[in-house]
């Protein structure tokens, strides 16, 4: 399986930063999965392969780690915290806003276009700009329902 | 990306670079960047382990350990490679001050851990920054690129005849892999399951090398207390806890923010003139001083000093820096299980009191915030956490228990409040300031 071109020279990259092959896995997953949208089984065999460890024993990494998936995500996943600072400001009530905003009830759910995704995740290192949130990679802080709103309506645009 | 605050006690040494541009590398130059490793070069190694030794400087991931002295265990000859991994897993509740670091400042770490490689004779190094920092990490990619073309780093760096190399590394979620152990495993490309100690990793570490690892904030600051002096450095704060820390205010305060304050400013001053004091008119219930893991003080015992020794003396600890104000319309009970659940999804597994312990006082304080809690559960809370303390591979079970065990002992009466089916008391009190209070 061939990465894309910049992937594959961020691969060749990786390889020269440690002295074992499998060092580079945990922040190549992420890599891959952004590529991919998420951590296919054709990719684990194909990383398990370059690596030279078996595919349970990437899998076996893969479950360790929450930002890791084996299942497809929407395109852009709304990952709101819940943890305590953002709990004191109001956090669980975001949550709540965005899951009604766009229809998702459960857990990780995905939009029937499968345009957004909605997640319930730990602290992300936003606490003294609570309550916040990362769609994707990019941050939202000092969130309001209407901040959240005008958030959502842009990405929906793109 | 982060906004900046600031307040006139505010003493900046780590902070000084922060908003002007210093993410670029001729910025970083003329605001004295790269100056503390040239100094550094010709001090050569235990001159500047010296240097940090008499700076008081202590580790500022958590449990403020004398950086110097840590420094000084990696032995002078070694079979195997050593290496410098500077901490940049930032996942502690409450913490976000590596985040400005690394946004703001990073050639200071970098110049921090060619410093920390200089002292201790390593010619590797990583910077280990969180997954979900992915707008960090590219900065610090471009920063090492910037270094790397100016021959900062790579072979004979500045000229001085020391081959070093420095590499970015990134994690993808997971709160234990802050702690050293399972740091070292993430690197190594495994499940971030902590390893059995001793050996420490100065040791043996990051591929059986020794190992000095450091948190973002302690190597940040080394670049300064080299190019001030050790002893000025431990000037700014007070008797063995030398500089500054970076103050992640959070919670209900009218002012929250990153403060860097001198190592022994007062916690009610920063709590009421700093941060402006609590929210919307309401009353301080309790704060939890150092990020999520550690023990809560009440109302009563705000008036400490904000040092590693101060802070045990008051039963708890500076930890990460994380100070979580909660006010007088919160719920104790929903606080202890919210941060139980992060325990509980954190935990590894590998050993069985954090396992279990994480999952009992879960059910146990489900329970009890639902109403449906009994007189025993309050002793058994207690109970359950004592049991998980001090028995497991890793701090991560100590951090899960002592923030509970801390909560029934100071709000018991909170905890009593809830018993036999009664609604959690603070439903009475609806969302009626600005700022939302929490949900029931």
């Amino acid at each position: 399986m061939r990465f894309s071109e910049q992937l594959e020279a961020r691969y060749a990259d990786m390889l020269g930063h440690y002295p074992t092959r499998r060092s580079l896995l945990v922040p190549f997953l992420l890599y891959v999965q952004d590529e991919l949208g998420y951590l296919t089984d054709e990719a684990i065999d194909d990383i398990a392969g370059r690596l030279e460890l078996t595919s349970l024993e990437v899998r076996n990494v893969i479950s360790y780690y929450s930002m890791l998936r084996t299942k497809p995500a929407g395109q852009y996943n709304v990952q709101v915290c819940t943890n305590i600072c953002c709990m004191l400001r109001g956090g669980e009530e975001m949550l709540e806003h965005v899951k009604q905003r766009l229809g998702v009830a459960e857990n990780k759910g995905i939009t029937a276009d499968g345009q957004f995704s909605v997640e319930e995740v730990e602290c992300i290192g936003a606490c003294s700009w609570a309550p916040a949130m990362q769609v994707n990679y990019d941050f939202y802080e000092n969130l309001t329902p209407e901040k959240i709103d005008g958030v959502l309506e842009e990405y929906r645009k793109k | 990306m982060a906004t900046l605050v600031s307040h006139p006690d505010e003493v900046r040494i780590v902070s000084k670079r922060f908003g002007q541009g210093a993410a670029d590398l001729d910025r970083y130059l003329a605001l004295d960047g790269y100056k503390a490793v040239q100094k550094a070069l010709t001090m050569g190694p235990d001159a500047i382990i010296n240097e940090v030794k008499a700076s008081n400087l202590r580790g500022r991931g958590g449990a403020g350990f004398p950086a110097g002295m840590k420094w000084s265990f990696v032995p002078k000859e070694s079979a195997k490679p050593k290496y410098v991994l500077c901490n940049g897993d930032e996942s502690e509740p409450g913490t976000c001050k590596d985040r400005l670091i690394f946004e703001h400042d990073p050639h200071a770490v970098i110049e921090g851990v060619i410093i920390a490689a200089i002292a201790v004779g390593a010619h590797t190094g990583y910077i280990y920054i969180r997954g979900e920092y992915r707008y960090l990490s590219e900065i610090m990619q471009k920063a090492l690129a910037d270094a790397y073309a100016r021959g900062y780093l790579g072979r004979n760096i500045f000229g001085s005849g020391y081959d070093l190399d420095i590499y970015w590394h990134g994690g993808a979620g997971a709160y234990e892999v802050g702690e050293e152990s399972a740091l070292m495993e993430s690197l190594e490309g495994k499940r971030g399951v902590p390893r059995i100690r001793p050996p420490f990793p100065a040791v043996v570490g990051l591929w059986g090398g020794p190992t000095v690892i450091n948190n973002a904030e302690t190597l940040a600051s080394v670049p300064h207390l080299l190019l001030m002096g050790g002893e000025a450095f431990a000037n700014v704060g007070v008797p063995r806890n030398g500089g500054t820390r970076l103050f992640c205010l959070s919670g209900h305060v009218t002012k929250p923010g990153v403060y860097e304050l001198p190592l022994g400013y007062n916690l009610k001053k920063l709590i009421y003139e700093v941060g402006g004091g609590i929210a919307n008119g309401h009353k301080l219930k309790a704060v939890v001083p150092g990020g999520s893991s550690v023990p809560c003080l009440t109302a009563d015992e705000v008036d400490v000093a904000l040092d590693f020794d101060s802070m045990i003396k008051a039963g708890t600890f500076l930890g990460s820096g994380g100070v979580i104000v909660i006010d007088d319309h919160s719920c104790i009970v929903k606080f202890a299980l919210r941060t139980n659940q992060f325990y509980r999804h954190e935990s590894c597994g590998w050993c069985i009191p954090c396992r279990e312990g994480t999952d009992w006082l879960q059910k146990t304080l489900v329970r009890f915030h639902s109403g449906g809690g009994v007189a025993k559960d309050i002793d058994n809370l207690q109970y359950l956490g004592e049991n998980m303390l001090g028995r497991t591979f890793c701090p991560l079970g100590d951090a899960a228990a002592m923030p509970i065990i801390g909560f029934v002992k100071k709000f018991r009466a909170e905890f009593e409040a809830h018993l036999e089916g009664r609604p959690c008391p603070f439903e009475a009190h609806p969302a009626v300031s600005a700022l939302p209070v929490l949900s029931h």
